[in-house]
């Protein structure tokens, strides 16, 4: 089934601002599945959330439950439940009847709510502690008993306010688990906002980048990591490294030849048809590199040039190095299979051959100056001639 | 800051004196309400008469403290009432809104907390002789009513400072309506401040002097006003064991009022 929940052009000033908290945003949520808005603090995401909840009225656009709209109904009258951000567990009531809150405002029977009440507190673990009130437990537990809290009514599309954000990064780990398992579990659809994109990544099936109000790129994790269409989301999901490029010449159907300013002729794929002469970004993934004392020996398809370490940064499963070609710098990440054993650590100074497959570079037409500020990219060294 | 020794008998000495200095008058008090002599100032043995007078009510002054305090108790019940329900309301408006209205409000509320008492009684006086009021326990209903609102609106409006707004939310979100979020989270938050505000209006209501003696009239004398006139009238002795009652249920109401801020302070923060 598609088009489960719909929202249409979506848009929300708040007064006294000029600048829209979230401008025309539409997208589309499917049954049951996990769905992320991904972006950084004021990106509007949370806004966007408080809109489906019904929290705040948007000033145009509509939102579509099931084919139903439901745009001006209050958050009481809709099938969508929220875990705050702080949990919001009500602090003069037990676990039991927090959780029980639901269906007591439904008004269902007696029986009935403590069937679910108990069924649910089984489900998140915390059965044996339903008469503890929310001061007395920890906010791995909180945050369990606001998720039995708001599933327990049946919505239809749970809205999770970066749900994990208070706690620390094993319990959080652990948490991703259990919110994985709980979703399996009940099969209802999730909204999570998060500006973590380890968090996105790890539990969404698709993840929508917002950045100043806008959805910048909708799709599966890896196309936004490894297709992201701007330079925004380039930056924000991983890292990257950005040249100023121009498309010269055409090699095939498919793949053209760049121009970067103090390197060789780059070869990469042009999945957007673009002409020679036009201005490019082209983003490449630090993991994507390779970097060898040897030139690699079947250069067909490969861009190589040489370079040299500056900085080498022992990470334990990985290295980071930043090597210097021309005057760019590049950060690079390798792994290492067994980097004691193997060979002759690369070190300080050392001239050596970087080298990435042509369809690893990835080119960006939209490029913002100002995201090189808001996400601390070492900026690209381009002297203008 | 400097520190002082831990050893040191400083704050002991301290705090004997503040007591002594607090109490010793009201201990006098209470001594010469079981002294069997008309006059202070010589002890003639220990008796229980006055407060055998005062509580079976022989005379006409008997009677005329208990028809104060009658309407003492009158007056202040109403005024708290009003107050509580006027004060919540005014807290929750200066909360919820932050419009140029509300500073100016917020400020309004200060006001009868720093503005004299004399100030209040004689323009409270001059409003109700204006407005042709019969001066009663009307009007000094009202008149403790505008002061009262004020320590209502405070108590519950710093008790606002830390709700957490997202409470309303998730009970919206739960399925509440209007009437079920003030009933199930709001009553339930907010009613230890507001019973606490309500009290602190009590005692306020209880003991005040200065306001009532302007805006009472004839046969609607409270406690205070009604002690001052024995008072003039050199018999103390009845007044000295009413006293003694007087500040024992301030005492337990006040207690109870400090425990009901306490109580919610610590359960707040550990949440």
């Amino acid at each position: 089934m598609d088009g489960f929940i719909e929202l249409c052009g979506i848009r929300k000033v708040f007064p006294g601002q000029s600048v829209p908290a979230v401008d025309h945003a539409s997208l589309t949520l499917k049954k049951g599945e996990v769905f992320s808005l991904l972006g950084p603090s004021g990106c509007g995401k949370t806004t966007l959330l408080r809109i489906l909840g019904g929290f705040e009225i948007p000033d145009e656009g509509r939102i579509l439950i099931d084919g139903k709209d439901v745009t001006d109904l209050p958050p009481n009258q809709r099938s969508i439940n929220t875990v705050f951000q702080n949990y919001a567990l009500f602090p003069h009531l037990s676990l039991w009847d927090n959780v029980a809150f639901g269906l007591k405002m439904a008004k269902k029977p007696k029986k009935f709510i403590e069937d679910e009440v108990d069924r649910m507190l089984d489900m998140v673990d915390l059965l044996d502690q339903a008469d503890k009130k929310p001061h007395q437990i920890s906010g791995g537990q909180k945050q369990r008993v606001a998720i039995a809290r708001a599933l327990i009514n049946k919505p239809q599309l749970l809205l999770l306010d970066e749900p994990l954000a208070a706690l620390d990064l094993k319990l959080r780990q652990r948490m991703l688990l259990e919110l994985d398992r709980i979703h399996d579990e009940v099969g209802i659809t999730f909204l999570y906002v998060t500006h973590d994109q380890g968090e996105a990544m790890s539990l969404s099936d698709r993840i929508a980048v917002m950045n100043r109000g806008k959805i910048e790129q909708i799709g599966r994790p890896m196309e936004v990591y490894e297709a992201p269409s701007s330079s925004f989301v380039a930056a924000f999901i991983g890292d990257t490294n950005f040249f100023r490029a121009k498309v010269v010449s055409t090699v095939s159907e498919d793949y053209s030849m760049l121009a970067v300013d103090g390197l060789p002729e780059v070869l990469a794929y042009n999945d957007k048809k673009l002409q020679n002469g036009q201005q490019v970004y082209l983003s490449i993934r630090p993991e994507k590199f390779r970097i060898s004392r040897e030139a690699p020996a079947d250069p067909t398809h490969i861009n190589m040039m040489r370079g040299k370490i500056l900085d080498i940064i022992y990470l334990g499963s990985n290295t980071k190095y930043r090597v210097q070609c021309d005057h760019h710098i590049l950060m690079i990440t390798q792994q290492h299979a067994r980097f004691l054993l193997d060979m002759k650590p690369f070190t300080w100074d050392e001239e050596v051959w970087v080298s990435w497959n042509a369809d690893d570079g990835y080119m960006l037409q939209r490029f913002e100056e100002s995201d090189t500020n808001l996400l601390g990219i070492p900026p690209v060294e381009d002297t203008v001639p | 800051m400097s520190r002082i020794r831990r050893n040191s008998r400083l704050p002991l000495f301290v705090s004997i004196f503040v007591m002594v200095f607090l109490y010793a008058p009201i201990l006098v008090l209470v001594l010469y309400s079981f002294n069997d002599s008309r006059y202070p100032g010589a002890w003639n043995g220990f008796t229980l008469k006055w407060y055998r007078t005062l509580l079976e009510a022989h005379t006409v002054e008997a009677r005329d403290i208990w028809r104060a305090t009658r309407n003492t108790l009158t007056v202040a019940f109403s005024a708290t009432l009003i107050s509580m329900v006027l004060g919540t309301m005014a807290a929750w408006a200066l909360y919820r809104f932050r419009s140029r209205l509300q500073k100016f409000h917020q400020a309004l509320i200060y006001a009868p907390l720093v503005v004299p008492d004399i100030l209040m009684g004689i323009s409270l006086l001059m409003l109700f002789v204006n407005l042709s009021m019969k001066l009663g326990l009307t009007t000094i209903i009202i008149a403790h009513t505008t002061f009262c609102i004020s320590y209502v609106a405070l108590v519950v409006f710093g008790r606002l400072q830390d709700f957490d707004h997202t409470l309303v939310d998730a009970a919206r979100d739960l399925g509440a309506n209007n009437w079920n979020v003030g009933r199930r989270v709001l009553f339930p938050l907010l009613g230890p401040g507001i019973i606490a505000g309500g009290m602190l209006a009590f005692t306020l209501s209880v003991d005040d002097f200065v306001v009532t003696f302007f805006t009472s009239g004839p046969g609607s004398t409270t406690l205070p006003v009604q002690v001052y006139s024995m008072m003039r009238r050199g018999t103390p002795t009845l007044i000295n064991a009413l006293s003694v009652i007087f500040i024992l249920v301030t005492f337990s109401v006040v207690i109870v009022s400090q425990r009901m801020i306490q109580k919610r302070n610590s359960t707040h923060s550990r949440v």
